[in-house]
């Protein structure tokens, strides 16, 4: 294994040959800031189809990129959700032209707090500027136009990416016929927020996090980035589903080992989670798209009715929960659905009995993704008729 | 098809806001979207019927009638139905209240337990009548509230609900109900439609 600054080092090369969009509409920000010229890395599987009805935007989660399908180039594994789309599969790459972009404050190719300040010519670090969900989706904006897509077929995402959806919807009311926000909500509760402050907070207990500036170095704070990601891993299993794969059973031992190893399979399982994370996420992107969902409260910028935020909406609605997720429940979901029928909006929604937790929508559920499949594949009927 | 639902497209109007509570596997809002371009909307409980109405592209929501009406706004659907579902609520005439505020009007459709052959086989073999319409045992049946059409227009007359037109299915053959004919068809009717509100 390479050490950790050349890992970077050679992550930038990667980095260096991905789609991007140089975005060069000045866009300002929520914080008041204006950014301008920059990249906004994105991949896309299938083809356009000559009357470009066929295509679906996809939206990222916390630690997801624009890799859906297929392997990603730059840290050779599968793609995140993979077992959705692809050729032949829920999402169907044969049929459909699916589009994934990199959201600004990551870390895979978009503008993030990793690039380059033009004005002091050294990574931003904590000098990026705050974002906003708001910020992420309508930065995305531009790509479909570059794209030349005046209507999506659909688009789609879970946990934050459903957040970017709801935003991306009640923003742009006519850029999609249909849309699926899956495992998500319209603003954070408290204990989501205390989630991420846990998150953010061993970042900075961190040493090496410096402020921010441990790129100076070309470290990454490793320890402090690996305990966010466990707390991350937590949150996503529910207590049912963690049970049954650990119970307290013992990694590669017999007995206790009256030490603080990894003696239980779920401190190993942990562990490698948050240690394999440090390899492909920049520590200060967690803390700037931690806080952008945090931030994130749709009925807030309609001054508390979350009804007017769907107002007039003709995009048909799919909103999916899953019985085990404690981190975006089935009633955050529900008061989705509610408020779209309170606008009058067209919505389905459907709850999937499970117990593999928040995690259950990048896991092979079939419940869930003969679900997807089918509205999918009925929304591409209706759309072509419509035309 | 069911010869209900066609009795109940019939008592529909074209063009019209249709919300389906209990909407199984989406036939009847098959049958309203594309044979009378109604805009129809389902709510339904069991996740396997969501997923069939979700791929014949219906709009259904996954949802307890019993505690979930809630969220539809007053007068928003020009008729709500129920059909052959009120007599399995905990508290009928709570979901009742709940379908008349949420509908401009609403059609209820229930299996009539005063169906002469039901009456029957309690008269003749003291047990809990098994029918087809009828066909759970007294132990595992969801129906918790039986009734019969009689019942249901004694029950509108009580709450001072306005019916609008009742229609009594006997096999292929249909026909009104009204106060003057209600003792006969009660005993002849093994479903009973009713448009209130």
């Amino acid at each position: 294994m390479p050490s950790l600054a050349g890992l970077f080092f050679w992550m930038n090369e990667k980095l260096e040959n991905i789609k991007k969009l140089k975005v060069s509409n000045s866009l300002k920000l929520d914080c008041g800031k204006t950014i301008k010229n920059f990249p906004l890395a994105y991949e896309t599987y299938g083809k356009l189809n000559s009357n470009k009805d066929n295509a679906i935007l996809v939206f990222h989660a916390l630690t997801g990129d624009q890799f859906v399908a297929g392997t990603n180039p730059i840290t050779n594994k599968n793609g995140w959700w993979v077992t959705a789309v692809g050729p032949g599969k829920a999402i169907d790459t044969n049929k459909y032209f699916v589009i994934c972009a990199n959201v600004i404050g990551g870390c895979m190719g978009s503008l993030g707090p990793r690039n380059i300040n033009p004005e002091t010519n050294q990574p931003y670090g904590l000098d990026f500027p705050v974002i906003t969900i708001k910020d992420m989706v309508r930065a995305q904006e531009s790509l479909l136009e570059h794209l030349g897509i005046k209507k999506l077929l659909c688009a789609t995402g879970g946990s934050m990416g459903g957040m970017q959806l709801l935003q991306f919807c009640s923003t742009f009311p006519d850029k999609t016929f249909s849309a699926i926000p899956i495992a998500c909500s319209t603003s954070h509760s408290a204990q989501n927020i205390a989630l991420n402050e846990l998150a953010r907070q061993s970042i900075m207990a961190d040493p090496v996090w410096d402020n921010g500036k441990y790129f100076l170095k070309n470290v990454q704070p490793k320890n402090g980035l690996a305990v966010a990601r466990m707390v991350g891993h937590i949150s996503y299993l529910s207590e049912k589903g963690m049970q049954e794969k650990f119970g307290r059973k013992l990694q590669e031992k017999a007995d206790y080992e009256f030490s603080f190893n990894a003696d239980f399979q779920v401190e190993s399982y942990l562990r490698h989670q948050g240690y394999a994370f440090v390899e492909r996420f920049d520590a200060n992107s967690i803390l700037y798209i931690t806080r952008a969902m945090d931030y994130f409260d749709l009925s807030k910028q309609f001054k508390g009715g979350l009804t007017e935020a769907f107002k007039g909406q003709r995009t048909k609605f799919l909103v999916i929960s899953f019985s085990s997720d404690w981190l975006y429940t089935t009633k955050n979901n529900k008061d989705i659905v509610i408020a779209l029928n309170a606008a009058g909006a067209n919505v389905s929604y459907s709850e999937i009995v499970t117990d593999k937790g928040h995690d259950s929508f990048l896991l092979d559920e079939l419940n869930f993704l003969k679900t997807l499949k089918g509205f999918i594949d009925s929304m591409y009927e209706k759309f072509k008729n419509e035309k | 098809m069911k010869n209900e639902f066609k009795v109940i497209a019939n008592l529909l109007s074209e063009n019209t806001r249709v919300l389906d509570v209990g909407c199984g596997d989406g036939s009847l809002m098959s049958l309203l979207e594309k044979e009378k371009g109604i805009e129809v909307r389902g709510l339904e409980i069991d996740q396997t019927n969501v997923q069939k109405c979700i791929h014949k592209g219906l709009s259904v929501i996954q949802g307890n009638a019993e505690t979930e009406l809630h969220q539809f706004p007053d007068r928003s659907f020009d008729y709500v139905i129920l059909s052959q579902t009120l007599q399995a609520f905990y508290d009928p005439s709570k979901v009742m209240n709940e379908l008349l505020r949420i509908g401009k009007s609403v059609i209820v459709s229930i299996p009539n337990f005063g169906f002469w052959k039901v009456r029957l086989k309690l008269l003749l073999f003291g047990k809990m009548p098994v029918t087809k319409t009828l066909p759970n045992t007294w132990y595992n049946t969801p129906n918790l509230h039986m009734c019969t059409i009689k019942d249901l227009f004694i029950f509108c007359d009580e709450k001072s609900i306005k019916i609008k037109k009742v229609i009594g299915i006997n096999e292929d053959k249909t026909s009104y109900i009204k106060k003057s004919n209600l003792e006969i068809k009660n005993l002849f009717s093994k479903v009973g439609i009713f448009l209130i509100g």
